[in-house]
């Protein structure tokens, strides 16, 4: 597999020093792997952490800035950041209002968070967590670590990220991130397998006539393997999917993401399939969003997330963000 | 006796030993995780013997929590404070003691092994590192070369299982077949320390 990279173990680094140079509005640590949105901390406002592996960008890095993260720390590719980042990014951003830490459902990313949380709260921050865990395709949650968190993140992180803007109290803004994790659901579907640099080859074998339904983000399967499919049947498996384990009664927000190799042209495409199948089921779409947010490095293929607003919750997905990866209204 | 120098040799020999298999530790991962556990390890075990070489602990006790925490602020993923979690908690049961005999180490690394158990929420046959560790420290009380037997054995062992913790859970059935990246490092830890005495 070609890779536009130097060496596998400076990859990060290298994403890291391009990114701080192409947003100068953003402190980007590198040593310590930490992005920090240049004015943090804010006064008076909770500041807003996440992290995970690299690998998943615009995930989160460039989703830190006024409206949404205060802080993110990568990890290296697909591996989660180590406590200590997220102590720094803590640290970075902490105006004595306290910090939510936004963790995905990963047993790595849960572990490191917990300890990050109990060293942080000895220095004296207060720390409050929501877990993100949007996966439908996980069914059997008894015998695996349970729902992965997938497109909901990014849910979580705009809507919690316009709440803490407007100066709402830490357990206010959990409560809230809480809240928009159990309104959303996900289902994801890969067309390829991912390169990670480290291995420099397809991490797991998809021959090229077959589809993975049910993926997260890192490729890892949920359901079922079968021969390649149409847009339509696709979309028709994934909302179903989703439909089957929420009854939206308000209307949703829509989340078409493209794990990373997957064109515009096919995901707007997939995405007309996906508003005929909630128009059919009577599913009043608030508002939609198409386009590559929780990736996946080179792995072709879709994943649907719906998120059922109230009019709070609409109004903060449609407040001012302004970040390297979701930009509107400043 | 087993004293601080023994524990910063076993650690060195770990991370020569984690150098050596870290292509196949990621081979392992791959099909069933996310191919990184050999270079994530890699990583972590570096800084572990750079951070002995500098600090110099001098107690057994002291070598395991340096080790240990230089794992967690290191590795990340799962491994980082699970591996970091081990040595951190076998080396707090250790205490300030100089040296240490072979059946307080024993128990130490019991201690250790349940700590993870804790954190990982993994039980026997859940194909994870505790299916090396588990019966290593068994073995333990008879010799460091039963416990290698027993850690190689057991990892061994997991290629059959389905997966029932981390990531490869999300795998199911399919996770059956292969042999487990984390107790493969588990028996790798365990045959250092049996190579370390001799044994």
């Amino acid at each position: 597999m070609k890779m536009l990279i130097n060496v596998a173990e400076t990859v990060v680094a290298d994403a890291l020093r391009g990114m701080a140079a192409a947003h100068p509005e953003l402190t980007v640590d590198v040593e310590n792997r930490v992005i920090v949105r240049r004015d943090a901390p804010v006064a008076g406002k909770v500041g807003l952490v996440s992290g995970g592996g690299s690998g998943h960008e615009p995930l989160h890095g460039g989703f830190v800035g006024p409206g949404m993260l205060s802080a993110a720390c990568p990890g290296e590719v697909f591996t989660s950041p180590v406590p200590d980042q997220m102590v720094r990014a803590a640290a970075a951003v902490d105006s004595g209002a306290g910090v939510l830490f936004i963790v995905k459902n990963y047993t790595g990313d849960v572990l490191n968070f917990d300890m990050a949380a109990e060293l942080a709260e000895d220095e004296g921050i207060q720390i409050a967590k929501v877990l993100v865990d949007d996966d439908v395709a996980v069914t059997d949650s008894l015998y695996t670590a349970g729902r992965r968190g997938t497109g909901a993140t990014l849910f979580v992180e705009k809507i919690a990220g316009a709440a803490a803007e407007e100066g709402r109290p830490l357990e206010r803004v959990e409560a809230l991130a809480r809240q928009v994790n159990e309104n959303s659901r996900s289902f994801g579907v890969a067309l390829s397998a991912c390169s990670t640099p480290a291995k420099g080859s397809p991490t797991f074998d998809l021959p090229p006539g077959e589809l993975e339904l049910g993926v997260g983000i890192h490729g890892e399967p949920g359901r079922e393997r079968r021969a390649m499919m149409t847009s339509r049947e696709i979309a028709d498996f994934s909302v179903n999917a989703v439909l089957e384990d929420m009854n939206p009664r308000n209307p949703v927000l829509v989340l078409v993401n493209g794990m990373g190799a997957t064109p515009l042209l096919e995901l707007y495409g997939f995405n007309a399939e996906v508003q005929r199948i909630l128009v059919d089921r009577g599913v009043p779409v608030a508002r939609t969003l198409v386009g590559n947010y929780v990736t996946s490095l080179d792995m072709a293929g879709a994943s649907v997330t719906l998120c059922q607003v109230d009019e709070d919750l609409l109004r903060l997905w449609d407040a001012p963000v302004r970040t390297a990866g979701l930009r509107w209204g400043m | 006796m087993l004293d601080a120098d023994f524990f910063r040799r076993w650690m060195t020999a770990t991370a020569a030993s984690v150098e050596h298999e870290a292509e196949r530790l990621t081979a392992l991962d791959s099909p069933i995780g996310d191919a990184d556990h050999g270079s994530n390890l890699q990583r972590g075990f570096r800084a572990v013997a750079t951070a002995l070489e500098k600090e110099e602990p001098g107690t057994p006790g002291a070598v395991l929590m340096l080790a240990g925490r230089t794992l967690i602020s290191t590795v990340g993923g799962a491994s980082g404070p699970l591996y970091g979690t081990l040595l951190r908690r076998t080396g707090k049961a250790l205490g300030d003691a100089a040296e240490v005999d072979e059946a307080e180490f024993a128990q130490a690394l019991r201690t250790g092994v349940d700590a993870v158990v804790q954190l990982g929420g993994a039980a026997p046959g859940d194909k994870t590192m505790i299916d090396a560790l588990l019966p290593a420290v068994d073995a333990l009380g008879r010799s460091f070369a039963a416990a290698r037997s027993a850690a190689e054995e057991g990892a061994l062992a997991t290629t059959p299982l389905q997966a029932r913790k981390g990531r490869a859970s999300y795998l199911g059935e399919r996770s059956i077949g292969h042999q487990d990246p984390g107790a493969t490092s588990s028996a790798i830890l365990i045959a250092a320390l049996a190579e370390t005495a001799g044994e």
